[in-house]
């Protein structure tokens, strides 16, 4: 269908002597939304940790866009249009959450050095910032701090920092974990709308949202992949079935 | 990090209690109305208290005032403790006093190069501190002060342990004498009001606000597309910046530089004063100077027992009154100070 946008080889990644992630060879194709799953322990966040460069490989190659990126810095990775979220989430929570989503914004001005100025000149996002957050569901919020958001706003609150970034590729750790049902519907519906000319490769627990949204699944297991395919022909599989049973979080 | 995190928790329980809105002023300077009020009064309060009280206390409540704000600039807007910020006042001090008895340089240009030590300093030890976390950073800094300590010990242009005595005050642009305490007063009133302007602007900027994001949540601010370290070390060279005015500032009024100023337990009292006054919090490191300076000149007779005065308040503080004098009155009144 498409092209390779992201494409790993032999990636690896030891802690002490034990290996959390073994291996690993994963091509993610552009324009799709690409799932990982796996048990708790299976090595998805350090996986997503080395691919946003929070860890560096003890082997292994990550290339993203036909660059070789293994070396790079996290900063430098988000600036390529590789862009992450966190397991736990991850907002600025003495900020309001206007002030969160123009932190993002505020990153097309390049490097903020300019500890002179005014904070006034960052009024020029905020226009941009208040659609962002409608597009999240978060009109009412604007001014609320985020750390007094519910659980599911501030995950929602990241999300539309990270698309503040209007990033090509977006990783998503467990984008619903820890939601009440009516939140991960909203989530669910918003990534669907968001992802127009972009990549996804999310982290999932919860097997309904990886079929409704997921093109492609990789199941790992012990940081080795297991199996790999759509939802139909994974989910037959019998060693991901024995994999997953009695630790399914549906 | 231990210590930013403790910072957050203080705030969090802020804003879960009171949940203040901070209203967005538009044109004071990025005071809101509150800040705008205290700060009319603090300026006032600067301009009256020298014809009630005497002058030479109000400057060293000035001095350190400053010193304070700079150390806050860190601990309170960045997450970052540094326990060697007596290494920059000291130096700064040290350069004013130098250049200006041996230079004869008049007393602006003395003070800005007391400054431009600090910065140099600190951009050297930040960039060396700056790659470590919490209680890592606050013992490197604290190792490097030390070091910077014993260089002033032993090189021969400090003086060793008798400083640099009998200071000249010098003159304002070569012009105005500042020998009277009241000349000298308005010089010392301008460098810490314009230096607390300073660093609120610094924290109302585009780069404050990354600084907030790296306080509250560094890995996010990186994700973003942030090279956290680059501004961490502006932050931090700024800081140092307004520390070395500060000390030489105080050189100045006081005619002397002495070990005292690199002595690590000047870095502890500024870490009281903005613990005892509020840290966060754009004034609480002034009324916490103040607390803690005025303690020092009323209870000098009482000789050890200052400090043993200072252990127990310091022990209260982080027990009790964990967001400061200023963080908790203005907490009664749900005023953001
Ligand atoms: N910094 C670390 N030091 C040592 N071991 C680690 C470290 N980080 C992760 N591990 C180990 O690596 C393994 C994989 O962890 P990881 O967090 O990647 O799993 P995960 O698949 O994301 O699990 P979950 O579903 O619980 O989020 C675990 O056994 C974990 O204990
Ligand atoms: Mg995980």
């Amino acid at each position: 269908m498409s092209d390779t946008i992201l494409e790993t080889t032999g990636l690896t990644r030891e802690f002490q002597g034990f290996v959390a992630v073994n291996e690993v060879a994963l091509r993610v194709r552009e324009g799709t939304i690409h799932a990982l799953i796996g048990p708790n322990g299976a090595g998805k966040t350090t996986f997503f940790n080395m691919l946003s460069k929070f860890l560096a490989p003890t082997r292994g190659t990550i290339r993203f866009k036909g660059r070789d990126i293994t070396s790079l810095k996290p900063a430098q990775v988000a600036r390529l249009g590789l862009v992450r979220s966190f397991q736990i989430s991850a907002v600025f929570p003495h900020l309001t959450a206007l002030e969160n989503v123009r932190l993002a914004l505020q990153r097309a001005r390049g490097a903020s050095f300019d500890f002179w100025r005014s904070e006034q000149v960052l009024r020029e996002y905020d226009d941009r910032a208040r659609q962002l957050l409608f597009d999240v569901g978060l009109t009412e919020y604007v001014e609320t701090s985020a750390g007094l958001l519910s659980y599911g706003r501030k995950r929602a609150l990241e999300i539309a920092t990270t698309l503040a970034l209007d990033p090509e590729m977006m990783l998503l750790d467990e984008p619903t974990a820890g939601m009440t049902h009516e939140d991960v519907d909203r989530i669910v519906e918003l990534i669907k709308r968001i992802r127009q000319g972009r990549t996804i490769l999310m982290v999932e627990h919860n097997l309904s949202v990886v079929e409704g949204l997921c093109d492609t699944i990789t199941v790992l297991t012990r940081g080795r992949i297991l199996a790999e395919g759509d939802y139909a022909t994974v989910s037959k599989n019998p060693e991901v079935i024995a994999a997953y049973l009695g630790t399914e979080h549906a | 990090m231990s210590i930013s995190s403790r910072t957050q928790t203080d705030i969090d329980r802020a804003a879960g209690e009171a949940a203040p809105v901070v209203p967005k002023a538009g044109s004071m300077f990025g005071f809101s109305r509150t800040q705008a009020i205290a700060f009319a009064i603090m300026v006032l309060l600067v301009v009256l208290c020298p014809w009630v009280l005497y002058p030479v206390f109000l400057m060293k409540v000035l001095c350190f005032a400053l010193f304070a704000c700079a150390f806050n600039l860190l601990i309170g807007y960045v997450g970052l403790l540094s326990f060697g910020h007596a290494a920059f006042f000291g130096m700064g001090s040290y350069i004013t006093a130098w250049t200006v008895k041996h230079w004869g340089l008049s007393a602006e240009v003395a003070i800005i190069l007391g400054g431009l030590t600090g910065a140099a300093l600190g951009l050297v030890l930040g960039w060396l501190a700056i790659r470590r976390q919490g209680l890592y950073f606050a013992m490197i800094t604290l190792a490097l002060a030390q070091m910077v300590y014993f260089f002033c010990l032993q090189a021969p242009f400090t003086g060793g342990e008798d400083g640099i005595q009998q200071v000249p005050r010098s003159s304002l642009f070569g012009l105005l004498p500042l020998d009277r305490d009241m000349a000298i007063y308005w010089l010392v009133a301008f460098v810490f009001l314009a230096g607390f302007l300073f660093i609120h602007r610094v924290v109302h900027s585009p780069f404050g606000q990354v600084l907030k994001a790296i306080r509250e949540n560094e890995p996010r601010a990186t994700s973003l597309g942030y090279r956290t370290d680059d501004y961490k070390l502006i932050a931090f060279t700024l800081s140092c910046t307004l520390a070395g005015i500060a000390g030489g500032t105080k050189a100045l009024v006081f005619g002397i530089a002495t070990l005292t100023d690199v002595h690590y337990s000047m870095s502890g009292e500024v870490v009281l004063m903005t613990l005892l006054g509020g840290l966060g919090t754009i004034f609480g490191p002034v009324v916490g100077a103040l607390v803690v300076t005025a303690m020092e000149n009323y209870l000098a007779q009482f000789g050890a027992w200052v400090t043993v005065t200072q252990g127990a308040i310091f022990i209260l503080c982080v027990l009790f009154f964990r967001k400061g004098i200023v963080g908790t009155v203005g907490g009664w009144f749900r005023l953001e100070l």
